[in-house]
């Protein structure tokens, strides 16, 4: 293809202005409806992934396999749990991060006057669980702060608790008697949504150890990875490590591993769904786009017989006649393509900042990722030349003596 | 003969078959040309003059018959070898001028360059020099709609030159033009003859322009009718 060509085309082009303004509207229609799909698709899906990144992507629970052993010789001995042990084998597994035993156990909790039973639990007050636990949606604080590795008789307590739960409400520096034991509040929890969770009060595991006995029991076990990306891989060798420990074959498992990435899949596929559906529509603009241009181009022919015979007669082969085509074609797509485009991210942007407007936070970010900005001109501008590829041949093909006499 | 003549039709026949009928533009035509010589030709509307124009051009081959173009067989060749014969050999220039309308003067001269692969700089060098050939050194930029009849038809004679080939076919270059800038156009015409030694064939009604000629061949119902010379050597 030669620069020429190029010329004649914008030459042809803007001579009918009109037409070829109208022509090029069924192409940027369909190109920025793809491009503003693509920009906030892509933007909702980071959107999605930052969120399950704030709470839960990297995080897997495990717990002992619910009930007990049907072995009939001793209940004791095979009841199932996890140890102390187990903690180091999961913290010497590749890609994991931190580790927290989390206990629980049910006790009285006497405020003021009142006495309740209710659920306590205790996690690793470790400075590295300390990082992480802002993440867990039901181990944020409100007021007050988290519990530190010098607390021994502190305690958290529960959103409902606070509120609610007693005659008067609970607040930071009051006295919660647990099982006799005096503890001091140094905060309270933000409400998770989750009734059973708003009615707890966390404690160190340490004060937890000496006052309920646990003994080597450690209840369940959070973990953190290092790369969220990895999680599945994380799990699975954790899986691999707790089965050689407990002697247990697949299927056999005495524990259950949680990972929040099922989860996150399955929305992400169903949203993947929707947004493909949105994107054939706007594909179905395009090929509409495309016959347009099919139609230009063949008008445009049949006006331009006599210059087709002229070209020919002042030396045009064939394959000159059907670049020139082509090219006044792809240039059509090309252009309608940039437009397209250009109002494509127009639409994203104006998207993203009336969602922003609404809800005060800039929750989804339009993306314009390299690949979204050629591959749009590249398939407008392939539209444009495969649109023009029929009227182009039927002008290449023009007997030169028969066009000259139009 | 291929030495002397540079353009020999033996024979030559072309039907046109329009629905069930056939018409015959060229009944056996046989004329040859020398190299450098100018001819005009003259006959009737519907004689097969531009017919027989198109096949000396390669712009079309005959039903039957034989065409060569400098020695070589035309007469049977693709239209790809065609093209490239006539955007090396040929030279046109049409009684409707047929300058493309949305090219400048120097564009439409250099079109016919771009299709024989010529760089760019040399395009732009022979287009500029040949517009000042036949006095349109001012002219260059301009679009044909603004420019006179006669000056688009100096333009198409400059373009007839561009890839500087050795024959040029005017098919009555005067018919659209007044006789005072027909007189002009074909003063260029002579000049080409003279100064670049080109074989010229030119198709006219004007029995005063064609006496401009070397020779004069007379065509009835697609073939010559007699051989006469012309007043001028
Ligand atoms: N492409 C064509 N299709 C059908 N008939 C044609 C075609 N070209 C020429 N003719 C016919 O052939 C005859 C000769 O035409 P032409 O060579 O144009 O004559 P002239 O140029 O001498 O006026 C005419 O009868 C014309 O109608
Ligand atoms: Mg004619």
């Amino acid at each position: 293809m030669r620069a020429e060509y190029i010329k004649i085309a914008f030459n042809n082009i803007l001579k009918r202005r009109l037409r070829s303004w109208l022509t090029m509207i069924g192409i940027f229609i369909g190109i920025s409806a793809v491009v503003a799909l693509i920009s906030l698709g892509q933007g909702a899906q980071a959107a999605i992934d930052e969120e399950f990144a704030k709470s839960g992507a990297d995080r897997i629970v495990i717990q002992p396999a619910g009930g007990f052993s049907t072995s009939p010789i001793s209940v004791e001995m095979t009841s199932e749990k996890l140890v102390e042990r187990d903690i180091e084998i999961v913290k010497g597994v590749r890609g994991v991060d931190v580790v927290t035993p989390m206990r629980s156990k049910i006790a009285r909790v006497k405020f003021k006057d009142e006495t309740k039973g209710l659920f306590i639990i205790a996690i690793s007050t470790d400075k590295d669980v300390l990082q992480r636990v802002e993440t867990v949606d039901f181990l944020r604080v409100e007021k007050g702060r988290q519990l530190t590795p010098q607390d021994q008789y502190k305690a958290i307590a529960g959103k409902a608790l606070a509120d609610d739960l007693f005659e008067r409400s609970v607040a930071i520096g009051d006295k919660l008697i647990i099982d006799e034991v005096e503890f001091e509040v140094v905060g309270i929890q933000k409400d998770s949504g989750n009734p059973g969770q708003n009615a707890m009060v966390r404690i160190p595991t340490d004060t937890a150890k000496e006052l309920f006995e646990f003994g080597d029991d450690i209840g369940t076990m959070m973990v953190w990875v290092k790369d969220a990306k990895n999680i599945d891989d994380v799990a699975d060798r954790i899986a691999r490590v707790l089965r050689k420990e407990h002697d247990v074959e697949v299927g056999q498992e005495d524990f259950t591993i949680q990972t929040a990435s099922q989860i996150v899949e399955g929305f992400k596929q169903i949203f993947g769904a929707v947004t493909a559906v949105l994107i054939g529509i706007a594909f179905i603009s395009l090929i509409v786009g495309g016959i347009g241009i099919m139609n230009t181009m063949y008008t445009s022919v049949l006006e331009r017989t006599k210059e087709i015979g002229i070209m020919k007669a002042i030396g045009a082969r064939n394959s000159d006649v059907l670049q020139i085509f082509l090219t006044e074609a792809g240039v059509l797509g090309f252009v309608g393509g940039l437009i397209g485009l250009a109002i494509g991210a127009g639409i994203s942007k104006l998207v993203e900042f009336a969602i922003g407007v609404q809800y005060g936070i800039s929750l989804i970010k339009a993306v314009f990722p390299t690949s979204l900005l050629v591959g749009a001109m590249v398939f407008s501008v392939g539209v444009g030349i495969l649109s023009g590829a029929l009227p182009a041949l039927q002008a290449a093909k023009m007997n030169p003596v028969d066009a000259l006499r139009k | 003969m291929s030495k002397k003549y540079i353009i020999e039709l033996s024979n030559v026949w072309k039907t046109y078959t329009i629905g069930k009928v056939d018409v015959h533009a060229l009944r056996g035509l046989t004329l040859n040309v020398k190299r450098g010589e100018f001819l005009a030709v003259m006959g009737p509307s519907g004689s097969g003059k531009s017919t027989a124009m198109n096949m000396i051009g390669s712009l079309d081959i005959p039903t039957k018959g034989v065409i060569k173009l400098d020695g070589q067989d035309i007469s049977k060749l693709h239209e790809s070898d065609l093209a490239q014969i006539r955007g090396q050999k040929i030279g046109f220039i049409f009684q409707k001028f047929n300058l493309l309308p949305t090219f400048t003067a120097k564009e439409n001269i250099m079109l016919p360059m771009t299709f024989q692969k010529m760089s760019q700089e040399e395009k732009l060098k022979r287009a500029e020099n040949l517009l000042s050939l036949v006095g349109l050194g001012d002219r260059m930029n301009h679009l044909p709609s603004e420019l006179s009849g006669g000056q688009q038809q100096r333009v198409a004679i400059a373009r007839a030159l561009a890839n500087n080939p050795e024959v040029v076919l005017a098919d009555e270059p005067t018919g659209n033009l007044d006789t005072k800038t027909g007189n002009i156009v074909m003063q260029y015409l002579k000049k080409l003859h003279k100064t670049q030694g080109k074989t010229i064939v030119l198709v006219t009604h004007d029995s005063d322009i064609a006496r401009e000629a070397q020779r004069i061949e007379r065509l009835r119902d697609g073939a010559l009718v007699n051989t006469k010379r012309g007043n001028k050597k």
